[in-house]
């Protein structure tokens, strides 16, 4: 089980959090001029990276805010918390998505 | 008293003030406080105490704890009995009750030992080869199969204990009171962090107690002693005894098992937790588990009378007892030196054979003084004796260890104690994610590369010497404490202890017998599944190449013990077989717990009522006291339906549906969902989440609305209130309210935060009576004085705030049952009050509570879907046929999805009402559709989603999900059940006021 450190409320347990699948993916402002294949990328097309990866989490049993997780996906370490719409630390890091 | 006839006069860490009786299979015995039950049945010269799983042979006690695979007990029996109790770790305590396993009719006399007699026709796989053909057989051989073969009996009935958890959070977390784990302790606790040990024994000092060893030229014990006085006195330091590590998960969180009350005698039990499971988060861990010691693969090895060489030594100083007379001692390593020492100078006949030549002159003299016969270069090539060992056979090996070079001398003997080697238990290092390396010299897996914040010290770091141990672990301690901004200088400086010149084990993991290689030879690997060396060659012959298969088909490694003293064994002869490295055979995977747990402590309190939240309404008392049957709705106990006289469900529900229509029925639906969202822009949020329009409602009225998640499939539906300009009443489906309310917040936090828009949930708040048919305008006026409930004055589709009963109250006029409806809510704590006001007012017009059945079954002669029910993930609002609440004006979360090329197939499974041929026939929910009925498997087309008899109609109704189903109104197609095929035809999805007018009325 994770130790999640929330920006809010600190370190807490994973079972009070809830993951949302991975971060920085934006919802289409137009989507009706998207082509089926450019609306079924953001819709299923997600990276499964071996490392870094970021991702959503919302503190669901406590404070309920959303923030940004980055979670090593082999070590399940955590090297960045952050919230909401802030920019990615560690961009060096950063998990190139394929499209 | 007389005492026992094979306990030592003195010695041993025994309360020989305190004596104990207890029973092992119906038999009365005596032991003293600090016995376990495998040391006080040695102590009465018990040796045969279990039966093997498979071939039911005769076997005794192997090791002094938890490793063990064969001293496997019954405790207690019914309810709180517990199967497979290892004896080695029970501590007797008076009117316990332990009896042996496998066995019919009794433990001397063993039916299933025929299996013994057969086991040439019973090799690796045997199952998987036998009992494959003819299938239908399988059922038959499984009943012989699980008598024959199997452990101890599960507890009958609840669970008569009590269990509890608990949080623990430390600095540093140190596994194992042994050498180094007290070292760690200590070094860690001085500086002031906050240390929490847990060890699995009753006392503290590890194997120590088991010894004769000298720490600063006194007893061993002396120095534990003084380590857990010292520690004592530090305030942040907590030890556990009687605390089992099960679990290593990620970020150092370990669940640890303390049993609180199983060494108690009954009468001391009564109001205590017995077993607390710790939840552990710690900064640091420090692992400090141990060894186990290795047995020696050999012809018979399994007899009642062969033991660990360390096991014997720990009978002999730990409980003070011999576990012999004339013991013969096996060992290809040098700490079987001490045990037979040891051994010797409890008064028994020691010889030690020893696989090796080049032996020390230290250790020669050492056996040379205590008369111990040394066979250098010799192996036991047999064991005889059927119920208890009565000698062995040894003989000179040649340099290869292939074959003997001279004659097999026989020696009379009671007791053999063997040593393989020691393997280090790196369970919990393992289960953390570390990885494995493989020490060849010493034929053994230590920790490589860890997982960050965590030290491995002592035996489970592949560290043998006593001296060494204890430097690790002070090390490790220290660098735990540092690590947690803890340091402190000075501190005692390391005990001495005295170091013998060791020579390097010689591995040898199958000691040949004249008949090794064939298969009637019973080299045991694995007692506890009886698993022979021959077993795994033959496996690895058949091409069971990697270790986790050759587990999965010899089942070597499972069980109770998981392989402890066998798994390094079994992949070692597997390597052998193939000629590969054990390194690169590997390990199967370590998985928690690292030993067998209670249900109940997993469970803790979660049991029983509090397994899981209930959630009842205000009116549940008063449905409760009218015998209603109660139906779970999420976390909701809502009133299926109310029996009246004797009346079966079918009579209830008919008559509540025929008198919602017919007079006036009342609904408890205060479990409705109900969500708050207020703010600036609260409409456009709305706008974004539903399928259709909310900006043009005005404030007074309400619409129906359905959301979508992103993929264009139906997610939630309900009725919405407008209550102000900002500010709007979301209601959701029962069981949905939460997820509802989070998939609004993931929006607004995540993409919109742009949008001022608060969300709440007031579920909890409100408590709302629904009430519906002909009469229910006439009973709320009654009820009322401002609220004016004309069919101008207040629409279907608004609502209004008033007072009802005398109690402030929202009256909305919407309608799930088609009925002319008015739903009433008020603050949840008026809503007896309320609901009693309608039921006594509502006499004179028949009123009739109804439940949730009545309700689905109005709701469907109307076709209202449920989402969840008619719905299931894969359903678009076309789909439905509800087009017209889908908006072609503004974007909403799943509307691009709706023109994809797979939502727009006409293939698509397509909501229909579906009506049998025979009125009377009541299709089952979930049964499958088909055009014509053929051999199996048929071409399904779609499936039953909602199923009644609808009194209304007279005649049953169901809805369905069928292929391009709305084209295709008014053909026929059938159900194939188990029982019959049920011919029916597909219909528009509404039966009853296809034109809804009565909701007007």
């Amino acid at each position: 089980m994770l130790l999640i450190e929330c920006p809010w409320c600190g370190p807490r347990e994973e079972s009070e959090f809830h993951c949302g699948g991975e971060a920085h993916i934006v919802r289409p402002l137009h989507p009706e001029q998207l082509s089926d294949p450019e609306w079924a990328d953001y819709l299923f097309m997600r990276s499964n990276p071996k490392g870094p990866h970021r991702e959503r989490w919302v503190h669901e049993a406590g404070c309920g805010r959303w923030f940004n997780v980055e979670r090593d996906t082999v070590t399940h370490e955590i090297t960045a918390v952050y919230r909401m719409g802030g920019p990615p630390p560690n961009p060096s890091a950063a998990p190139g998505r394929k499209r | 008293m007389t005492d026992a006839p094979f306990r030592l006069p003195s010695g041993g860490r025994i309360d020989r003030g305190s004596p104990v009786s207890f029973s092992f299979d119906g038999e009365r015995y005596t032991g003293y406080a600090g016995d376990t039950v495998a040391s006080a049945l040695l102590a009465h010269g018990v040796r045969l105490v279990g039966r093997s799983f498979k071939y039911h042979r005769p076997r005794g006690v192997v090791t002094d704890g938890v490793e063990e695979p064969n001293a496997l007990v019954q405790l207690g029996i019914g309810a709180s009995g517990e199967p497979n109790a290892r004896a080695t770790q029970v501590e007797i305590h008076d009117g316990l009750a332990a009896a042996s396993q496998n066995r019919w009719p009794s433990l001397g006399f063993d039916a299933g030992a025929v299996n013994g007699l057969l086991s040439a026709l019973i090799p690796a796989g045997f199952y998987y080869k036998t009992f494959m053909w003819p299938g239908r057989w399988w059922m038959k051989y499984e009943y012989f199969i699980r008598r024959a073969a199997g452990l101890g009996r599960a507890p009958t009935g609840p669970d008569p204990d009590t269990y509890d958890k608990s949080w623990a959070h430390c600095d540093v977390l140190v596994v194992g009171a042994g050498p180094s784990g007290l070292a760690a302790t200590h070094a860690a606790g001085r500086t002031g962090a906050r240390v929490l040990l847990v060890d699995e024994r009753p006392e503290p000092g590890g194997h120590l107690p088991g010894t004769s060893q000298s720490i600063d030229d006194a007893p061993a014990e002396e120095w534990v002693s003084a380590m857990v006085s010292d520690l004592a006195a530090m305030e942040e330091v907590r030890i556990l005894p009687r605390a089992t590590a099960l679990g290593y998960y990620d970020h150092n969180y370990l669940t640890v098992l303390e049993r609180r009350t199983d060494h108690l005698p009954y009468r001391e039990r009564r109001g205590r937790v017995r077993q607390r499971l710790w939840k552990v988060r710690a900064k640091q861990v420090v692992l400090a588990t141990g060894a186990h010691e290795r047995p020696l693969v050999f012809r018979n090895n399994d007899r009642p009378g062969v033991m660990l060489a360390s096991a014997a030594r720990s009978y002999v100083n730990r409980y003070a007892v011999r576990p012999g007379t004339s013991a013969v001692v096996f060992t290809n390593n040098d700490t079987a030196y001490d045990p037979a020492l040891d051994l010797a100078d409890a008064g028994l006949r020691v010889v030690l054979a020893d696989v090796r030549t080049g032996l020390s002159d230290a250790r020669r003299s050492q056996l040379r003084r205590r008369g111990i016969e040394l066979l250098a270069g010799h192996a036991i090539t047999d064991v005889r004796g059927a119920k208890a060992v009565t000698g062995v056979s040894v003989a000179a090996l040649n340099s290869s260890a292939s074959a003997y070079a001279g004659g097999h001398r026989k020696i009379r003997c009671d007791l053999v104690c063997m040593s393989g080697g020691w393997n280090p238990a790196i369970h919990l290092f393992s289960q953390s994610g570390g990885r494995l390396a493989f020490d060849e010299a010493r034929g053994a897996f230590v920790p490589g590369e860890a997982r960050p914040a965590q030290f491995s010290a002592g035996g489970c770091n592949g560290t043998g010497a006593l001296a060494f141990a204890l430097s690790e672990g002070r090390e490790a301690g220290k660098a735990a404490a540092a690590a947690c901004g803890f340091r402190k200088r000075g501190g005692t400086p390391l005990p001495k202890v005295d170091v013998v010149e060791e020579t390097p084990i010689r591995l040898l993991w199958t000691v040949p017998s004249r008949h090794l290689g064939r298969r009637l030879d019973k080299h045991f690997v694995d007692f506890q599944n009886d698993v022979t060396a021959a077993d795994i060659a033959l496996a690895a012959r058949e091409g069971y190449r990697s270790v986790e298969h050759l587990k999965r088909y010899t089942t070597t490694g499972m069980g109770t013990d998981q392989g402890k003293t066998s798994n390094v064994n079994a992949l070692a002869i597997l390597s052998e077989t193939l000629g590969a490295d054990i390194a690169a055979t590997g390990t199967t995977t370590f998985r928690p717990p690292y030993v067998p747990a209670t249900f109940g402590a997993l469970a803790g309190r979660d049991v029983g009522e509090l397994s899981d939240p209930v959630r009842t309404t205000p009116m549940h008392q008063w449905h409760v006291e009218q015998g209603a049957a109660f139906e779970d709705v999420g976390q909701w106990k809502r009133p299926w339906y109310y029996p009246r006289d004797g009346e079966s469900m079918r009579e209830a529900v008919d008559r509540e549906c025929l008198a919602a229509r017919g007079s006036v029925g009342i609904l408890d639906a205060s479990t409705l969902g109900r969500i708050d969202v207020q703010g600036p822009d609260a409409a456009e949020f709305l706008d974004r989440i539903y399928t259709n329009g909310w900006k043009r409602l005005a404030v007074g009225r309400c619409r129906y609305g359905l959301m979508c998640t992103e993929d264009g499939m139906v997610f939630d539906d309900g009725v919405t209130l407008r209550l102000g300009e900002h500010r709007f009443l979301v209601h959701t489906t029962s069981g949905n309210a939460a997820r509802v309310l989070a998939w609004m917040e993931e929006w607004l936090q995540t993409e919109w935060p742009d949008l001022d828009v608060y969300c709440n949930s007031v579920t909890e708040q409100l408590a709302t009576a629904s009430i519906s048919g002909p009469f229910a305008r006439q009973l709320l006026t009654e009820l009322t004085t401002d609220v004016e409930l004309g069919r101008d004055a207040f629409p279907f589709m608004s609502w209004r705030d008033g007072h009802v009963a005398g109690l402030p109250a929202r009256v909305a006029r919407v309608s799930f049952t088609g009925e002319s409806s008015f739903e009433v809510s008020v603050p949840s704590g008026y809503g007896l009050s309320l609901w009693t006001a309608l039921m006594h007012s509502g006499q004179r017009y028949g009123i009739t509570p109804y439940g949730t059945e009545a309700m689905h079954v109005l709701r469907a002669e109307r076709g209202f879907i449920i989402a969840g029910q008619d719905t299931d993930g894969t359903v678009t609002p076309i789909d439905l046929g509800m087009e017209w609440i889908v908006s072609r004006s503004k974007d909403f979360i799943g509307k691009r999805s709706l023109g994809r090329a797979d939502t727009t197939r006409a293939e698509r499974k397509q909501l229909v009402g579906l009506l049998t041929d025979d009125p009377e026939e009541v299709l089952p929910e979930g049964g499958q559709i088909v055009d014509t009925v053929t051999k199996p498997p048929m071409r399904m087309i779609g499936h039953v989603t909602s199923s009644y008899f609808s009194a209304n109609l007279g005649r049953s109704i169901a809805l369905a999900l069928v292929r391009g189903g709305r084209d295709r109104h008014g053909e026929p197609v059938m159900v194939p059940l188990e029982r019959a095929v049920v011919p029916a035809r597909i219909t528009e999805p509404r039966f009853f006021d296809p034109e809804g007018k009565r909701a007007h009325g």
